[in-house]
């Protein structure tokens, strides 16, 4: 706020206050007339006199908002003396709410994987935490979606356990897979193609793959090896499973191969605390125990 | 009602000073020194006034399965009312529950006039209590009046001592037993008690002190003003009242002229009135009730029974100021019977039958669906069609429960969750489902789904309707 429009703000505040007091003290009486001299379809409206004791609520109501804007911020620009600010309350709330759960998370965070497993309280802390979280891409029941990982299955893209999960949702994962439609060109990705799906055991032209075979040990095995198994370290999918995290038509698997995917799973530290990541690292390996 | 605006306490119409032609706009309150009548009407209200009284102070200290029977809990936001927990998913109750206190004042009113104001309005019975102590610390009526005008002594030091420290204590128990009704009262007590305020806590002190000044002020200082400038019911009840509403009145037929007279000999022409000001004088509001009917006339029937007696003395008849209707003071005859009063009673016993049958077939959980919001519907790996749910599943009652999940539709849908779920008392439970069906199964892209919860034990249901979505293809 410009200073011109805080000091309008602050006249304009202050002469309505000083000027409701002069309007109450200036009607401290009448001259004569019983009625206010308003008529409604012929409904006079009396003038009564007002209990003095409302008077007296109306001049508290003035002394009190004279001290809210001294300590409150409400006169344009000036803070008020109290220092209070809706983003220090929000704070201050966090901070509240914080403390309230801080020695439930630490209880939880002492379990071990197996342990937080079992414990329902951990279960449901961490579902809720999920929920909130994760749900967005993975789903609330955590069987993903497409481009999101299904964590409910046995196939894990950066590797299996507790630790891997753990170490997935606190720094992330940045996957790449390379757009290869220019290297290979048109004939080249439908060879490929072919010969993906011949890996991953689905009908396929067993001529075009065979022609795939090479393209696929000159581009591809650098990743996801010889026989298309994947690689855990480069979170390299396996393609042999029949698992698809884009899709696994000829279509699809093609459109891969030509622009490539860029999978990103957003790092958590800082966002959780450690002790909530571990809690929510259990509840996310329960997923897949559970089936 | 004839609402003749006018002065607390006196009638008449607005001074005009001579000469001046100002009048004050402000208006300092006047003091109503009521004076003790007892009688007919004076222990009806006792006997109406003790039992809710007692009814306020000793309710929270029921216990029901080891709880406070009365508790409004807010931080947790569960009421527990004798066993049962409402919650503010049942706030639809409550709304019912006002709609029901609302007929019953618009019946009784219609009837039987300002009998809430007159007999069981909190303040009428704490100013009835309240001008009690008044009473036993400084005496009559003319005795007050003499303390009041007197100038400060020891004895009216004492006195007055005596008295706010009586009002002060009965408005301290008034608040503790307020506040008792939202934090377990016995700890409250029994903190009062040690003056542990660790076990009472800040925001309990705080509302007790506000709830013990609130009473303090407004039964010992504001009384009628209360009434007369603060209440709205006061205002809006003349809307209730027709020539058939029983009304506190004087039989000015009957009464008039006024005049005084010694006992025992000829009237000269004068009515039963003989204007000894006894009415005006217990008026707990301070008006003449001679004047006719007024908005400030709360029904309490002191001036009926101060009358009759000063009639029974005199040896004439009792009854000159008596509850009657304008039709009956007229001549006419009471209909109790009426369009407005049939329909009033009508509406209330028909909520009250729908409040109770709501009360006794509620379901003690409750079942929310929501939809999963990022996809419609999910190709799964084996060649199925996947939607997911959440369910938050709400155990309502104090006791752990265990019910029955069951999925239903047209489709052969396959259920992720397992069929049974357990609940803690008081459990918000979170449940991620997932239902699923082969490909070629799905008979159109949205169909109808109905999740039905229930609890085996009892037989009662919680059905909730939501869609199965699949490729339009």
């Amino acid at each position: 706020m410009s200073s011109a429009w805080s000091w309008f703000v602050i006249i304009g505040t202050v002469l309505s206050l000083v000027g409701t007091l002069a309007f109450l003290l200036a009607n401290r009486s009448t001259s004569g007339e019983e009625t206010t001299g308003h008529v409604h379809d012929g409904i006079q409206e009396y003038d009564n006199p007002l209990p003095l004791w409302w008077v007296g609520m109306f001049i508290v109501t003035i002394l009190f908002a004279g001290g809210y804007l001294i300590y409150f911020p409400g006169l344009g620009n000036f803070q008020g003396l109290g220092d209070w600010s809706s983003a220090g309350q929000v704070a201050r709330e966090q901070q509240a709410h914080d403390s309230r759960f801080a020695p439930l998370y630490q209880k939880l965070a002492q379990l071990d994987e197996a342990g937080l497993h079992a414990d329902r309280q951990a279960q449901q802390v961490g579902r809720r935490l999920f929920i909130n979280n994760c749900s967005t891409c993975h789903g609330v029941t955590g069987q993903g979606a497409f481009g999101f990982p299904n964590l409910t299955d046995d196939e894990w893209i950066w590797g299996e356990g507790f630790d891997k999960v753990k170490s997935a949702v606190t720094n992330g994962r940045q996957a790449a897979m390379p757009p290869w439609g220019a290297a290979l060109g048109e004939e080249g990705v439908e060879d490929v193609t072919q010969h993906v799906l011949q890996l991953a055991g689905k009908s396929h032209d067993a001529e075009a793959a065979q022609r795939g075979a090479g393209k696929f040990a000159m581009f591809c095995v650098a990743c996801h090896g010889p026989e298309g198994h994947g690689n855990p370290i480069l979170g390299s999918p396996n393609l042999t499973n029949d698992i698809w995290l884009y899709g696994g038509t000829a279509d699809q698997i093609a459109f891969t191969l030509r622009h490539g995917r860029n999978g990103n799973m957003p790092a958590f530290d800082g966002v959780l605390d450690p002790e909530q990541i571990h809690i929510l690292s259990g509840y996310v390996t329960s997923l897949s125990v559970r089936n | 009602m004839n609402g003749t605006p006018g002065r607390a306490g006196t009638q008449e119409e607005p001074v005009k000073l001579e000469g001046f032609g100002e009048r004050d706009l402000y208006q300092r309150r006047e003091k109503i020194f009521t004076r003790y009548v007892g009688g007919f009407f004076q222990r009806l209200r006792f006997f109406t006034g003790w039992p809710l009284l007692a009814g306020y102070f000793l309710l929270p200290w029921l216990q029901w399965d080891g709880r406070q029977a009365v508790l409004f809990d807010l931080p947790t936001r569960q009421f527990q009312i004798l066993g049962l927990t409402f919650w503010p998913q049942d706030l639809w109750l409550l709304g019912w529950m006002l709609i029901i206190a609302a007929f019953a004042l618009f019946t009784f009113t219609t009837l039987v006039g300002r009998i809430w104001c007159g007999y069981t309005c909190p303040q009428t019975v704490w100013t009835a209590i309240f001008m009690w102590v008044e009473q036993v610390t400084e005496g009559e009526r003319h005795q007050r009046i003499r303390l009041d005008n007197a100038p400060w002594n020891w004895e009216k030091i004492r006195k007055r001592t005596l008295k706010h420290g009586m009002w002060l204590g009965w408005a301290f128990l008034t608040g503790l037993t307020f506040v008792g009704y939202f934090t377990p009262i016995r700890d409250l007590a029994w903190g009062y008690l040690t003056l542990d305020f660790g076990l009472i806590g800040t925001w309990a002190a705080l509302w007790t002190l506000f709830f013990t000044c609130a009473t303090y002020i407004n039964a010992g200082w504001m009384r009628e003003q209360v009434c007369i400038y603060m209440c709205p019911y006061a205002r809006f009840q003349s809307a209730m009242f027709d020539k058939d509403t029983l009304i506190v009145s004087y039989d000015a037929a009957r009464g008039e002229p006024r005049g005084a007279r010694k006992r025992g000999t000829d009237p000269q022409g004068l009515g039963d009135c003989i204007d000894c000001q006894l009415c005006v004088q217990v008026c707990p509001t301070g008006i003449d009730i001679r004047d006719g009917l007024q908005y400030q006339c709360i029904g309490c029937a002191h001036c009926v029974d101060a009358c009759n007696q000063v009639m029974d003395k005199m040896g004439y008849e009792p009854r000159l100021i008596r509850y009657t209707t304008e039709h009956e003071l007229s001549g006419g005859k009471t209909h109790w019977l009426r369009p407005r009063s049939v329909g009033y009673a009508t509406a209330l016993i028909a909520m009250m039958a729908a409040f109770s049958w709501a009360i006794v077939t509620r379901v003690p959980f409750e079942v929310d669906v929501l939809r999963e919001r990022g996809q419609l519907y999910q190709a799964l790996p084996d060649g199925g069609i996947g939607n997911q749910y959440r369910l938050r599943v709400l155990n309502k009652s104090q006791l752990p429960t265990t019910l029955a999940l069951e999925v239903r539709s047209v489709l052969p849908l396959s259920v992720s969750a397992q069929s049974s779920i357990a609940l803690a008392p008081a459990e918000l439970l979170d449940l991620p489902l997932t239902l699923s069906v082969p490909a070629d199964a799905l008979t159109s892209p949205n169909v109808a789904v109905e999740i039905v919860l229930c609890e085996p034990s009892s037989g009662r249901c919680d059905t909730e309707t939501t869609r199965f979505l699949g490729p339009a293809s």
